[in-house]
């Protein structure tokens, strides 16, 4: 659901004052966060969507990888989860056998388990988890702690909306998939493991709302601005030529539209790149607010685990008329 | 004129984008004019034409969008029917492509092919107006890229309004996808689109 629309309904929920929920609704944060103890609170997140590739086994780990990214994002450490899937009784059930099968290797390589789940009959097959997690609750991360002068470090490329969307069409190059594919699979683990190790301000991870839209939740909640340099950006492969073919999914038209005024780009920079930031992920990378001083070793630290396509993208700024601004 | 409706109401993305551009494939020259019922087919019919090349206007029409598409001649006076028009983005008569396959210009000495590129570049940067388009493949990347001797020619026609483009995968091939320096990266669908639209096409073998 579009951000506008999902506000709009989530405005009508009542609000919850219970000290032990560290973080709920209001903050429109990745997942809830509750504390148990002193020293132990747990993250809970739900995710589940529509295939995004053809192959079975691949969308059962893009659909886990994506799930579990709420709790890294969150600084934690995910401990069980539960499968939720919607299957057609058109199909034969041996594609829900490879779909589960996907998502329970993935749980296993994050070092959770899957203990149970729950399956409905749908016209459509959709696929995720609702997973548990733990955090210490003095280290949890969220959305709201960046710092002007913080470097915002984006950990996987961006542009699997706009290559799902030329895949739809039969026009995406093998190469864009492959890429695509790749990244939608890994896990944010390692990113959040150097994250951790390093110390940082604040964290989400880019889904559904792009990297715009989720790069302003962290603005707004932690009351400051964001300069992002276009030609930082790390992208798939042919990302913005394909958008300029006008294989752009509707979503990030709405993601656009949801943010307006609060976002301002540079002149020189055309309509499709433009859309590129606004492309709604699948299983994305995680946004971090590091301060200056760390941002040098957070990028080794991801370099050295393998996420390679880390990259410093921008800066947090003191807050000004805009949320975001594209240079 | 060839007019080809293409109705792409009730529509998900991207299909409207597949039916425009088979429409305009089955033209020659003429206009293809396409129905969508939502913003986002709209934006991505738009993005599509404007980036093949094409005059695109767009007006709103009872709850649609009427997107009309020109190829290959101008188009004739628009008919002043209830339409409104939101947007458009105009053509000049026939855009002028230049086609780089190699970094030097005709076969023999290399140094020769340089002065001989250096010299085509020199010149094309001082006609007016510059040409609409370069387009540049294979080694013709190089021209693109730092150490480019023609660099400065390319930047000035690219400040006159000239879209310099370089095909992506030539730049990874040779490594120099970090050190381009002029116009933007393309791939071989924009360029093939380019080379068979309605311009004039000059290959610089």
């Amino acid at each position: 659901m579009g951000p506008a629309t999902l506000s709009q309904v989530l405005r009508q929920l009542p609000r919850l004052e219970d000290p032990r929920l560290l973080v709920g609704l209001e903050k429109a944060d990745d997942a809830a966060v509750y504390q148990l103890s002193e020293d132990m609170a747990i993250i809970e997140t739900v995710d589940f969507f529509t295939p995004v590739v053809d192959d079975p086994y691949l969308f059962g780990q893009v659909a886990a990888a994506n799930a579990l990214s709420d709790i890294y994002a969150m600084g934690g450490r995910p401990l069980l989860a539960l499968n939720i899937a919607c299957f057609p009784t058109c199909l034969p059930p041996e594609v829900l056998a490879r779909i589960l099968k996907g998502g329970a290797d993935k749980v296993r390589e994050a070092g959770a388990i899957i203990a149970g789940g729950h399956t409905v009959q749908d016209d459509e097959p959709k696929y995720g988890l609702a997973v548990t997690g733990l955090v210490h609750p003095q280290k949890v991360l969220t959305n709201a702690g960046a710092l002007p002068q913080d470097v915002l470090i984006l950990t996987k490329p961006l542009g699997t909306g706009i290559i799902a969307t030329a895949v739809k069409a039969e026009l995406a190059p093998p190469e864009a998939q492959e890429a695509a594919l790749a990244s939608m699979v890994a896990l944010n683990r390692e990113a959040a493991s150097a994250m951790l190790s390093v110390g940082v301000h604040a964290c989400t991870d880019i889904t559904g709302f792009g990297l715009l839209g989720h790069a302003a939740e962290m603005a707004a909640a932690s009351g400051v601005s964001i300069i992002f340099e276009y030609d930082r950006l790390p992208l798939l492969p042919q990302t913005v030529e394909l958008a300029s073919m006008g294989l752009i999914p509707g979503g990030a038209y709405h993601n656009r539209d949801h943010l307006g005024e609060a976002v301002t780009f540079a002149k020189s920079l055309t309509p499709a790149q433009q859309m590129v930031v606004f492309d709604p992920q699948t299983s994305g990378g995680l946004l971090i607010a590091a301060p200056p001083e760390r941002a040098d070793r957070l990028l080794q630290e991801l370099h050295a685990r393998g996420v390679t396509a880390a990259r410093a993208i921008g800066r947090v700024v003191e807050r000004q008329s805009w949320l975001i601004r594209v240079e | 004129m060839v007019k080809k409706e293409v109705d792409c109401r009730g529509l998900a993305c991207p299909q409207p984008v597949l039916n425009t551009r088979k429409a305009l494939e089955e033209i020659t020259a003429g206009q293809v004019i396409v129905t969508v019922d939502n913003a986002v087919a709209r934006e991505n019919v738009t993005m599509f034409a404007s980036n093949a090349g094409y005059p695109v206007q767009v007006a709103e029409k009872e709850g649609n969008f009427v997107i009309t598409i020109t190829k290959g001649e101008a188009p004739e006076k628009a008919p002043d029917n209830a339409a409104k028009p939101v947007a458009q983005s105009t053509g000049e008569a026939r855009p002028l492509i230049y086609f780089f396959t190699s970094n030097l210009l005709g076969q023999g000495a290399p140094e020769l092919g340089m002065t001989l590129m250096k010299s085509l570049c020199t010149t094309l940067a001082e006609t007016d107006p510059p040409p609409d388009k370069l387009i540049f493949l294979n080694t013709g990347v190089f021209l693109t890229c730092t150490n480019s001797p023609v660099l400065q020619y390319l930047q000035k026609m690219a400040e006159r309004g000239t879209d310099i483009i370089s095909c992506g995968t030539c730049l990874e091939y040779y490594r120099i996808k970090d050190s381009l320096q002029v116009g933007r990266i393309s791939n071989m669908y924009e360029i093939n689109e380019a080379l068979r639209g309605p311009g004039k096409v000059i290959t610089v073998p």
